[in-house]
């Protein structure tokens, strides 16, 4: 399981880098989404049916979104744009060279803290933290829900769906704030 | 916003309905299968939005169904709170108390307050999402 999970991360990967490349803003979304539906099968490989329904459903509805923003917006302003990489390819800047190095030597420092850091985790899957524990003994018994996500959303962690809940609301408010242009009468 | 061809709006009126249901389905049976308020939610707004999309319709009536969408999502989120207000009254004092009898693990009624709160939860999410994405369609329109 974990080479199909390597493959597919390969392939998120791939998309992603794809997407900041890409001429055309619409291949660039198209990119994006093979991110998203790649998140799609790890979540269903990792047992976790839950996550998956919500992040497919999102993630369409993104998608959705995002294709006829992209279709309805003129293309003027895109092409304007992709003239100005081509200038200067020939020269080697000295302040070029100073960035990549930086960027070499803050991933190698951030590499070899995560080695430092994965050493001290516990194997894949298996949990450090008590509570998870607590929730998994007799939760089904506790809140009476079959789907044990469920019980643990809705009922230990009440404040926390609560608190989503209020997120979206305050997010919406904000939406319709910012994007009105004429005020209301 | 135009409307798209006629073998877009066709497939639409099939297939809206199917997806609504099956929102409702992921909603109501939260607390036995996969899902639950926030999935069956945003299911649920995607039907919507499949419709605004096929049929497209000018900015006054849209406006009324943005005010009534946001209307909805106000009430869901009151009904959250009401509800988990009712086990600090009803119940042992202890706010989002699980009040209700449970039940028999495995049937549709049980689990108490879960299936209210994910049915408030997901008409909380649909209108969010469907409130947003109108928001941009109408304030679009407004500007050009």
């Amino acid at each position: 399981m974990e080479i199909t999970l390597s493959v597919i991360l390969g392939f998120m990967i791939i998309g992603a880098i794809y997407a900041l490349n890409a001429k055309d803003l619409l291949s660039a979304l198209i990119a994006c989404g093979i991110v998203g539906y790649g998140l799609v099968i790890c979540f269903l490989l990792l047992k976790a049916p839950d996550l998956a329904i919500v992040q497919i459903v999102v993630e369409t509805i993104t998608l959705i979104i995002m294709v006829s923003v992209v279709l309805d917006s003129t293309r003027k302003e895109l092409k304007e744009k992709a003239g100005t990489h081509m200038e200067g390819i020939s020269k080697i800047y000295t302040r070029d060279v100073i960035n990549i190095a930086a960027v070499i030597v803050f991933a190698l420092f951030l590499l070899y803290f995560f080695t430092q850091a994965i050493d001290v985790l516990q194997p894949f899957g298996e949990h450090t933290t008590r509570m998870a524990t607590a929730y998994i003994d007799g939760a089904a018994q506790k809140t009476g829900s079959a789907n044990l996500v469920t019980g643990v959303l809705f009922d230990f962690r009440g404040y926390d769906t609560l608190g989503e809940a209020t997120i979206l609301f305050t997010a919406v408010i904000g939406v319709l704030t910012i994007l009105r242009i004429k005020g209301k009468k | 916003m135009n409307g798209m061809t006629s073998i877009v709006k066709t497939v639409t009126r099939i297939v809206v309905g199917v997806i609504f249901i099956y929102g409702v389905y992921v909603i109501t049976h939260g607390h036995l299968t996969p899902g639950g308020g926030f999935a069956g939610g945003a299911i649920v707004a995607g039907a919507f939005i499949l419709l605004v999309l096929a049929f497209g319709s000018d900015v006054l009536k849209l406006k009324t169904k943005e005010e009534g969408s946001s209307v909805f999502e106000s009430l869901a989120i009151l009904l959250f709170l009401i509800l988990a207000l009712g086990g600090f009254i009803l119940g042992t004092g202890i706010f989002l108390n699980n009040y209700f009898p449970k039940g028999i693990i495995g049937e549709l009624i049980s689990a108490g307050v879960i299936p209210l709160y994910n049915i408030a939860v997901g008409i909380e999410v649909a209108a969010a999402l469907f409130t947003i994405f109108l928001a941009l369609v109408i304030f679009k329109e407004e500007s050009s």
